[in-house]
């Protein structure tokens, strides 16, 4: 690891270290009365110790580790989605394609570099390929909704997140061997959004923005959260190839869109009647309730480099 | 040593490829004599219910399994018999004069849990939750009323595993276990059936509007 791989991650360990102290203080002023919201949040950042950590090994281990962790990744959402979805029996070919061929052949593509076709793979040629699978079951109920609802977990769940490995195939001049750097600053950005948002909601939140959608998103934590997290992306313009203003609209942007993706993921969640999605990560719920707002920038976030910074 | 090597690893490649949740909602594993009841719409169904349970009580409780599928072959004659103890009953009833319940009850006298499905058969209808339970489970609940009937209900197994596919999808499923219950005194078959199906249906996830 070079030297602001290391000063970014010992940042990230002191502000864990922060966030579990007042984890620590809160729940011990509470005392034999702690809230659920208190525990919660020690949950919360109890798995963000692991979340790190794992994220931290991969980065370690180099490229080839990054790219399996969020295939990993991928694999984890897909499964939450598809168990979320309704789909009949005669899926079943088309379900087998998306967990065994479409996952597998997605990250491959971006192992090799092959720009042209991972960015088209799934939009393109898997949307044509799944419906196809599905007519040859000769089920005719429900059908749009049915290939509707695989392209879209694919579409979210194994092209949206794949585009996070998919900066490492980038050539940034000037940013040469750095592009780790690129995925850890899309990362935290959108998780701070995310956990700043959550903090300014917790503490100063009274309107709600979409109480149908989601009861826990309000006016004050989308304002706050956004701003300060838009501002500590424009702080980390040293880890990318933006200049500080650049960084922080940037951030800005990928802000907004993860504020979007979440809103889109609550209201998928409240028509399945769910809270969350999954249940593998302690005190967040499932993969995809971490990772919704990922979905949402990743891709914008990738084109928008490659526009403006790849020649 | 191959049987319980095999075992293992059955419940190992079951958690994996399910990501299995054991919720129990109305007990907890507990080492007393119990029926098992549960819907059933694969071949794996017992499988999940056997590795939600802890070793111990895994050990003493044997899934009901029909000779008709189990007895074929000589792979499934060790997993039935070696691994899983199962206790194997004729769904044909061939033999007219001998009752088909008798393997359940010897099993039970000996001291060990069941694992049963009542529905009888698998069920491969999407659109109905479950068919009507046969009588066996009525008269095992008269036969030994000490022992507690625990509804189970597995979620998406069917999915997971559909009807005549060799590989199966990694969804997520979910065991619940629910509140046990027991035949009461001079209780019909109707109503006895009728709660017993209530209990097991109560666990299932809501139907979507």
């Amino acid at each position: 690891m070079d030297r602001h791989t290391l000063l970014l991650f010992a940042g990230i360990g002191s502000l864990l270290v922060l966030a579990s102290l007042v984890g620590f203080v809160l729940k011990w002023r509470a005392g034999a009365g702690s809230s659920p919201v208190i525990d919660n949040l020690n949950a919360r950042i109890k798995a963000w110790w692991l979340m790190v950590a794992v994220i931290g090994f991969a980065f370690l281990l180099g490229q080839t580790a990054v790219i399996l962790l969020f295939y990993g990744v991928s694999f984890f959402a897909l499964r939450e989605f598809i168990t979320l979805a309704p789909t009949r029996r005669s899926d079943y070919p088309a379900l087998v394609a998306a967990f065994y061929f479409v996952l597998p052949i997605q990250y491959l593509l971006i192992a090799i570099d092959w720009y042209g076709m991972f960015s088209i793979f799934v939009p393109v040629y898997v949307f044509l390929l799944l419906p196809i699978l599905a007519s040859l079951g000769g089920d005719s109920a429900r059908f749009l909704e049915r290939a509707s609802t695989v392209q879209w977990g694919l579409m979210l769940a194994v092209f949206c997140i794949s585009f996070v490995p998919a900066l490492l195939t980038l050539d940034i001049p000037g940013f040469e061997g750095r592009h780790l750097l690129l995925i850890a600053y899309l990362v935290i950005v959108v998780q701070l959004s995310d956990v700043l948002q959550y903090v300014c909601g917790k503490l100063f939140g009274k309107r709600k923005i979409a109480p149908n959608l989601s009861p826990s998103k309000t006016v004050e934590g989308f304002v706050g959260g956004i701003a300060l997290a838009s501002l500590a992306g424009a702080s980390l313009w040293w880890i990318t190839p933006f200049n500080p203003w650049q960084a922080g609209l940037v951030a800005l942007l990928i802000n907004l869109l993860g504020f979007f993706g979440g809103l889109v993921m609550s209201a998928i969640k409240r028509d399945r009647g769910v809270k969350d999605w999954g249940h593998m990560i302690e005190g967040h719920g499932g993969m995809l309730d971490r990772l919704d707002s990922v979905c949402f920038s990743a891709p914008i976030f990738f084109h928008v480099v490659r526009y403006w910074w790849v020649p | 040593m191959l049987d319980t090597v095999v075992a293992y690893s059955v419940i190992a490649s079951a958690r994996a490829i399910t990501g299995m949740r054991s919720l129990w909602l109305g007990t907890t594993p507990k080492a007393k004599q119990r029926i098992y009841y549960a819907n059933h719409a694969s071949h794996g169904d017992f499988v999940l219910i056997w590795a939600s349970l802890p070793s111990a009580l895994r050990q003493r409780t044997r899934p009901v399994a029909g000779a008709d599928y189990w007895a074929k072959g000589t792979l499934r004659r060790f997993l039935i018999g070696k691994v899983f103890r199962g206790v194997l009953i004729d769904r044909q009833r061939t033999a007219s004069d001998h009752n088909p319940l008798e393997p359940m009850l010897e099993a039970l006298a000996a001291g060990d849990s069941l694992i049963l499905f009542p529905e009888g058969t698998r069920n491969l209808d999407d659109e109905v939750k479950l068919l009507p339970f046969k009588n066996g489970i009525f008269h095992l609940a008269k036969a030994c009323p000490q022992v507690e009937l625990v509804p189970v209900w597995i979620d998406n197994l069917k999915r997971v595993m559909p009807k005549g596919q060799l590989l199966p999808l990694p969804l997520l499923c979910t065991v619940s276990f629910g509140a046990p219950l027991m035949a009461e005194q001079d209780e019909s078959k109707e109503s006895f059936l009728a709660r017993a199906v209530e209990a097991l249906q109560e666990l299932a996830p809501a139907e979507e509007a």
